[in-house]
């Protein structure tokens, strides 16, 4: 099961190294990561999506990453009321003539047509991993030909 | 100040006396110093021997056990010592020199990506990028190192940020604002656990390696007489508990006494004390004590509900929390029935060896506990000679019985008996080696012989690597692949070094042997010619429950 994890850790070189490699060490799954600033400069935010098969291995990677030095505090969102969105961009085939076919979908999702040119439109959307699944599902009516996407960030309500 | 000066005061505040190392191009600042500092530097001849002197060292005093090397080679020659001290919680600090910062990152000659190599095999690590920050690494390197559950630290410190300047400012104060490990337990947790320990019926103690870090044996011992709750104790743990004490079940797991392993998987309560349900304890998880409930208290909160799970977590330093825990326990349970049924397995199934005419190792062991009466400091090799040292040597106190436990490093014995004897040199220190393993850091006698230090070599010399022609004889058709030794003559060796070499090939004549060693002032090697395939029993074959024992008398 995916769990997403936020970790707050000193803002110093080799400190995603160390999340990283910790992970490799233990053997546990990333599904994705996002790390930014935050209103400390001092201090980094990362927001890991994990893969565990089950409570006790959640709860090592707790434990784990806890234990690093430079690691402030691990929050698991599974826990808490949360808000999680995630970005993605893309590029996607259409004729002309399905123009308004396609503007329409983004009636019913945050996101936008960036630009046309020739048969592709470039789009972004955002949302939660259920929302951005459905999208690419309609999109992919389309053809989507290239699909990049940030790892997700959350925040408690 | 320098950067090489600031590193020698640093070290001196921090109490440091005595380093081990080796030299090298860019340490050259480091080792200048060197020359006229107070602190006394052991060069030994492989940095890994330093890694291994500075982890024995620390074993045995209690102190962090200080080692330097220089970039590259050097360093990565510290690697395995690193990983020894890390996986048997061990507080060291590796010094390693690194080139230039301006070159880092360049392929430069002798560079190697130390923090990068040694990230998952140590509490924390440092690279040192400016000369102002150094002050205040070393003393969060020492705290790191010697606090919670403790742990190698590595210092990577660059050539010019060695001869840099800067003013020297000692930091009064530490801020690590995500480091503050927990010391005292949970009282509510503790409370409950007394209850639980009044009401046992088979409650068992489970001692590691943590009750000696944390100094606790006193209150262990009070716990268990108190209580009346026999005591197993781990390969770690040897030495927190009496090993001559009615309630010593000696050590558990795979080659753990009989006794101990029964009692563990009758038992109804076990109290875990700072040791982690590692895998050559615990055999076959799912079928591991199957009747226990289980309170753990240990220092480090992700050795709890690891491996299995904990009925009663307790994250704290074990000292403290047994100290409480004494206050709270009002009757000691009812566990009459329980001893008895305990006593019936000892008198049933004793360790034990043919005692015959020939010259067995486990004899060997016996006579050097017998000469010593157990006062002694004793480091093993590791393998069958580990093992046999274990099961025949009574260990009673804590801080004497030093090796490689968690990874299992042949070669790690002489060397530990190196740093044992410098920060021990009242005592009496002996290796108990292989002719394997001894031949992994034979290099040492000459840092041995060099400073004049009267550690005892035993080696149990089967002319094999023993314990893998152990399992390749029961596991693998006696098929013999790769583990006969031809070896050289150890006694013409340990004297082309400048140490004493004896040999014993009877035995009738391991006791004299033994006393004629211990009276010589110089570094001793006993060439003991054994019984060539003598096996360690009781055993627990990988992955069988562990009261499914073969050999002895089990």
């Amino acid at each position: 099961m995916r769990h997403t994890i936020s970790v707050l850790v000193e803002n110093k070189f080799g400190v995603l190294a160390r999340v990283a490699s910790l992970f490799s060490a233990r053997g546990y799954n990333i599904a994705s990561l996002a790390v930014s600033e935050t209103l400390d400069p001092a201090i980094s935010y990362m927001t890991i999506v994990v893969e565990a098969e089950n409570e006790k291995i959640l709860e090592q990677i707790n434990k784990q990453l806890n234990k690093l030095i430079d690691v402030i505090s691990v929050t698991d969102f599974t826990k808490k009321d949360h808000l999680d969105r995630e970005l993605i961009l893309a590029k996607v085939k259409f004729a002309l003539k399905e123009k308004e076919k396609l503007e329409a979908i983004f009636k019913k999702y945050v996101g936008k047509i960036i630009q046309y040119k020739g048969d592709t439109a470039i789009i972004e959307a955002v949302g939660d991993q259920a929302k951005i699944k459905q999208l690419l599902t309609e999109l992919n009516k389309f053809g989507v030909k290239e699909l990049v996407r940030t790892g997700r960030i959350a925040i408690t309500h | 100040m320098t950067g090489a000066q600031i590193l020698i005061e640093c070290l001196k505040r921090e109490g440091v006396e005595v380093m081990f190392g080796y030299p090298g191009g860019v340490v050259l600042p480091i080792f200048d110093e060197l020359y006229e500092a107070k602190i006394k530097f052991i060069l030994t001849r492989h940095e890994q021997g330093a890694a291994h002197a500075a982890d024995g060292y620390a074993r045995a005093t209690g102190k962090v056990g200080v080692c330097l090397s220089t970039s590259g080679p050097g360093a990565t020659n510290l690697v395995t010592g690193i990983a020894n001290a890390f996986m048997d919680s061990v507080p060291i600090i590796a010094i390693t020199g690194q080139v230039k910062t301006n070159l880092i990152g360049n392929d430069a000659f002798q560079e190697s990506d130390v923090t990068g190599i040694t990230r998952s095999i140590t509490k924390h690590n440092y690279l040192v990028k400016d000369v102002k920050d150094l002050a205040r690494i070393i003393r969060e390197a020492f705290h790191i190192a010697s606090t919670g559950r403790p742990g190698p630290v590595v210092i990577d410190l660059p050539v010019d940020v060695q001869s840099a300047t800067t003013e020297f400012v000692w930091p009064e104060k530490l801020e690590l604002r995500s480091y503050k490990p927990t010391y005292s337990g949970h009282p509510g947790q503790i409370k409950k656990a007394a209850k639980w320990i009044e009401n046992a019926k088979c409650p068992v103690l489970y001692v590691g390696g943590g009750v000696i870090t944390s100094g606790a044996s006193e209150e262990l011992l009070q716990l268990a007489e108190k209580a009346g709750i026999p005591v197993t104790t781990t390969f770690m743990g040897l030495g927190a508990f009496p090993g001559t004490h009615e309630l010593s079940l000696g050590m558990l797991g795979m080659h753990g006494t009989a006794y101990a392993n029964h009692a563990v998987m009758e038992s109804d309560l076990i109290v875990a004390i700072g040791a982690r349900f590692d895998d050559r304890v615990t055999g076959r998880l799912d079928s591991f004590a199957p009747y226990a409930k289980v309170i753990h208290i240990d220092i480090d909160p992700t050795s709890i509900s690891k491996n299995i799970r904990v009925d009663i977590p307790i994250v704290g330093d074990a000292k403290n929390i047994l100290r409480e825990l004494l206050k709270y326990i009002k009757k000691a349970p009812e566990v009459k029935v329980w001893q008895d049924k305990i006593n019936g397995w000892k008198q049933q199934y004793p360790l034990f060896y043919k005692n015959d005419e020939a010259l067995r190792p486990q004899f060997v062991i016996e006579q050097i506990y017998q000469v010593t009466k157990g006062d002694a400091i004793i480091t093993t090799e590791v393998g069958q000679n580990q093992m046999w040292a274990c099961q025949w040597y009574k260990h009673d106190k804590p801080r004497t019985w030093i090796s490689s436990g968690g990874l299992g490093t042949m070669g790690f014995g002489f060397p530990a008996a190196i740093g044992a004897q410098i920060g021990c040199p009242d005592k009496l220190v002996i290796d108990i080696a292989g002719d394997g393993s001894i031949q992994m850091n034979i290099q040492e006698l000459a840092t041995a012989v060099n400073n004049h230090l009267p550690v005892k070599i035993a080696i149990l010399n089967n002319g094999y690597l023993g314990m893998v022609r152990q399992w390749q004889e029961l596991f693998y058709k006696k098929r013999y692949s790769y583990t006969t030794l031809v070896n050289p003559d150890f006694v013409k060796l340990a004297e082309s070094y400048g140490a004493v070499g004896i040999r014993v090939t009877k035995k009738e004549e391991v006791r004299s042997a033994i006393e004629k060693a211990i009276s010589i002032d110089n570094t001793v090697l006993i060439d003991f010619r054994v019984e060539r395939e003598e096996n360690v029993y009781p055993m627990v074959p990988a992955g069988e429950a562990i009261n499914r024992m073969i050999g002895g008398m089990a």
